[in-house]
């Protein structure tokens, strides 16, 4: 059982009150219409799929209901960092 | 390296062998040290690889080629899928593949001289709500115009060929149908490695394992020259990556970005008990499948896990829905005892349909995408992989499966890839 820290509630509770929501920091295209095909695939379909440290979105389904990202080492599964929604990206990891 | 001459399996060399205590079986297949070059190298030694190998060296003539594994041969998701094997899919492009792999699979046996235990004990899908019975049943009418077995069965019906299944009306999800594919069932998923593994090797192919491949190496004008493994730099002029949920990571180090996202798909077996389960049985609704394997264990599948992740491990909670949702189907099944669980990588694609062809790059191409149901297609993959090589031009049954077709938008949105939803 995965352990995640919500940065809304402050409280570390297990997985199965939270859905994940993919990876962050994929902003919508500001200006649409003068998007080509290939950036528009880029946006829709391709994602960095990282093994290691994997910036991702959650949501406190079954407490606050919000959205905010996490970091999270896809080979061991540990949560690295867990940050609000909004917030810029983190230059930095713990270790 | 040496071919070496394959020992053929018959009632006689299984006679002549019993007869002096099975000590004189030779290994089946080397394990080769790579050489400096080779015409083809395949990333990745489950079923799939295994399989193009084995094709390109029988049907294109090309021998010169080396499998390499980072681990032990079909340790990864061929080792640790539920062995189905099925076709009722709802696109003609994907009819015309998961079908030609059926036919395929029909006389594989053989072909190999390795029993892969094919057993055509059918597969069945479960109809829970008036959703599932209206989406089944347009499967089924598209399947029967591809000519692609799939019959409606009612619940009475379906409990005739699946005796232990609970059709009772007050079910928290009553069975209201069913869909029957009675050409479908199971295989040994080792045992395709094993022959694919033996059959290839005997036309020349080298198996590698133990060794990683770390990087995909380009030349000046773009095209492939090799690959960088843990044994050194191997030349080849023609690379296919079929790495499963680790591909997306290996075709990046040659400057391709695959729409992949790799995610634990978890499957758990029972103790073995006498044959009581005829069939093999899904449920999307409920969320899970099952079967008996040949050994006496059920075998039972679960979702994606919700998050990606490469651990091979997979969360707790999805056991436990999945285990609650085969009580809850077979409720015979509550008092078996569990023996072990584990998860495999799976590389899925947001039309859940496979990726299979060439690449942007000269000399590169791609066989993954087949997220939760790659088992089933083993010979079929394999098969027009080893012709999109051999001829770098993908075969007509593969040629819709391209890289493009999430630019172009023509996709094969497959909401049937998966026995379970996603």
């Amino acid at each position: 059982m995965l352990l995640i820290h919500c940065p809304y509630c402050e409280a570390t509770l297990p997985e199965l009150e939270f859905t994940y929501a993919g990876e962050a920091h994929i902003a919508r295209p500001a200006d649409p219409s003068t998007m080509s095909d290939e950036q528009w695939r880029d946006f829709l379909f391709i994602r960095t799929n990282a093994r290691g440290p994997h910036f991702e979105r959650w949501r406190h389904a079954h407490g606050c209901g919000r959205f905010f990202n996490a970091v999270r080492d896809t080979v061991s599964d540990k949560f690295l960092l867990t940050y609000k929604a909004g917030e810029p990206k983190p230059e930095s990891l713990p270790e | 390296m040496k071919v070496q001459a394959m020992a053929h399996f018959s009632a006689f060399s299984l006679l002549r062998n019993a007869l002096t205590g099975h000590k004189h079986w030779p290994a089946q297949w080397p394990d080769a040290l790579p050489k400096a070059e080779y015409d083809v190298i395949i990333v990745g030694a489950g079923g799939h690889g295994l399989a193009a190998a084995y094709y390109l060296a029988k049907e294109h003539g090309i021998t010169n080629v080396a499998v390499i594994e980072k681990g032990w041969l079909g340790g990864g998701n061929t080792g640790r899928n539920t062995t189905i094997v099925r076709s009722n899919y709802l696109y003609d492009e994907s009819a015309r593949l998961y079908d030609h792999a059926i036919d395929l699979w029909d006389g594989l046996s053989q072909d190999l001289n390795y029993n892969v235990m094919f057993s055509q004990r059918g597969v069945m899908m479960l109809a829970h709500t008036v959703h599932d019975v209206q989406s089944f049943q347009r499967h089924i009418h598209s399947n029967r115009l591809n000519g692609v077995d799939n019959t409606w069965v009612t619940p009475q019906q379906a409990k005739e060929i699946c005796p232990p299944l609970n059709i009772s009306t007050d079910a928290r999800y009553p069975v209201l149908g069913a869909a029957w594919q009675q050409r479908a069932g199971t295989a040994r998923h080792d045992a395709v490695a094993w022959g694919y593994a033996r059959a290839a090797a005997a036309r020349g192919v080298d198996i590698v394992q133990n060794c990683p491949v770390t990087a995909i190496r380009r030349g000046p004008d773009g095209a492939v020259e090799g690959v960088e493994t843990a044994k050194g730099f191997i030349k080849a002029k023609k690379v296919a990556v079929s790495a499963a949920g680790h591909t997306s990571v290996i075709m990046e180090t040659a400057g391709v970005r695959l729409p992949l996202e790799s995610f634990p798909l978890q499957a758990l077996v029972s103790e073995p008990v006498k044959p009581i389960f005829p069939c093999v049985v899904m449920s999307n609704t409920v969320h899970a499948y099952i079967s008996q394997s040949d050994k006496g264990e059920l075998v039972i599948g679960s979702g994606t896990d919700q998050y990606t992740s490469y651990s091979q491990r997979g969360g707790l909670p999805l056991i436990e829905h999945t285990v609650a949702a085969i009580c809850e189907m077979f409720p015979v099944f509550r008092r078996m005892r569990m023996l072990r669980k584990w998860g495999g990588i799976v590389d899925v694609t947001p039309d859940r349909s496979a990726i299979l062809g060439k690449t942007p790059v000269q000399g590169l191409y791609v066989n993954c995408g087949w997220g939760t149901g790659g088992f089933k297609v083993t010979p079929g993959a394999g098969h027009t992989l080893a012709h999109t090589i051999a001829r770098d031009d993908p075969h007509p049954i593969n040629a819709p499966f391209t890289l493009e077709r999430f630019t172009t938008g023509r996709l094969i949105d497959e909401a049937a890839a998966a026995a379970v939803a996603h």
